[in-house]
């Protein structure tokens, strides 16, 4: 009970401004209700498949393996894995953290967990052909271009700004996470 | 679409799983539940976040401030409003090409997408969780900066 409390406090909270919010704006009640009914709805759709492939990601790949094509000293061929498997993965952002999780946990290096996520957050392919679509392929192949460059820029910053006794703790944390 | 060939994937390797070996793949179910479980608190501070966030910025709120003549600010404004945000990439396109027959900039549309899927103000919680405080506020805050250069070569790119 007081572990359910501890944990869902911040959740009570901010529901709590929710309707407090809802109360005070009026005019926002409709758009505010209905996403999130939206928000929850893609939430539930997305989550349970990425959750399923992060548990037999888990159980079936064998640590070493990982370790080879991901791991330290994986060099170009784990930095060109991460990439394509963020690019061709499917969902929010949010979906990519706990596969990060997972992936931490086989023991991919941190370089390659930011690469990942970079490519999930902005080289993914279907998005691309929709982008380009929607805004012209002149937009969009720029915008990849200089997004490859930015996801490298940003892992390198992370990588020396994160010491190596913190990412310790993230990947002990990750690895209790499932 | 996206949607359709995750659940597709996540069943066949389900499936594929099951035949080989019941034992492991049930224990690969209760450590996804774990794992779900684990976030579900953070989850739901996030989806409520998004709701307030869509709900005050709407289209028509955008395109009032990052019109074509909007300069810096306009572009500022755009990268913090696409950081704000949590919008699918099959509403943002077409809405963002809504707002650019509408008189935005394209610098600006360019920010906006480019922070739109880079960072994640309302999904830090859950990224933090992940991550820890500084890895996330470090990714999201190169994210946005990176954002900007973004949009100024993208838009250089578009009017060449």
């Amino acid at each position: 009970m007081n572990t359910i409390v501890r944990r869902y406090g911040v959740v009570l909270a901010v529901a709590l401004l929710f309707a407090i919010f809802l109360a005070t704006w009026p005019l926002y009640q409709h758009k505010a209700t209905g996403m999130l009914l939206f928000q929850a709805e893609t939430m539930l759709l997305v989550i349970p498949p990425i959750f399923i492939l992060l548990g037999l990601l888990d159980v079936w790949v064998p640590r070493e393996q990982m370790m080879r094509y991901m791991g330290p000293g994986s060099g170009a061929k784990g930095v060109l894995l991460a990439f394509l498997f963020g690019s061709f993965a499917a969902g929010p952002l949010y979906g990519a953290f706990p596969v990060a999780a997972v992936l931490m946990k086989k023991g991919a290096s941190f370089t390659n967990i930011l690469i990942f996520i970079g490519a999930w957050s902005t080289t993914k392919l279907p998005m691309l052909l929709f982008e380009s679509a929607a805004l012209g392929p002149r937009f969009a192949l720029a915008r990849l271009a200089i997004d490859i460059v930015g996801i490298a820029l940003i892992a390198v910053a992370i990588k020396a700004a994160i010491s190596p006794k913190e990412v310790d703790a993230l990947y002990a944390q990750a690895a209790r996470m499932l | 679409m996206d949607t359709f060939i995750l659940y597709a994937v996540a069943g066949l390797c389900l499936l594929a799983s099951f035949l080989k070996n019941r034992g492991k793949t049930s224990l690969a179910l209760r450590k996804a539940y774990k794992a779900f479980e684990g976030i579900l608190p953070q989850l739901l501070v996030v989806l409520l976040l998004v709701s307030v966030a869509l709900a005050v910025l709407d289209t028509s709120t955008v395109s009032l401030v990052i019109g074509k003549d909007s300069g810096v600010f306009g572009v500022l404004i755009a990268a913090l409003i696409g950081a704000i945000t949590l919008i699918p990439g099959f509403v943002a396109f077409p809405a963002a090409a809504a707002l650019l027959h509408n008189g935005a900039g394209t610098v600006q549309i360019a920010a906006f997408v480019s922070t739109l899927m880079m960072v994640g103000v309302v999904t830090l919680p859950l990224e933090m969780q992940y991550f820890g405080k500084r890895t996330a506020l470090l990714r999201n805050g190169t994210a946005f900066l990176f954002s900007l250069v973004a949009a100024v070569f993208v838009g250089w790119v578009v009017g060449l």
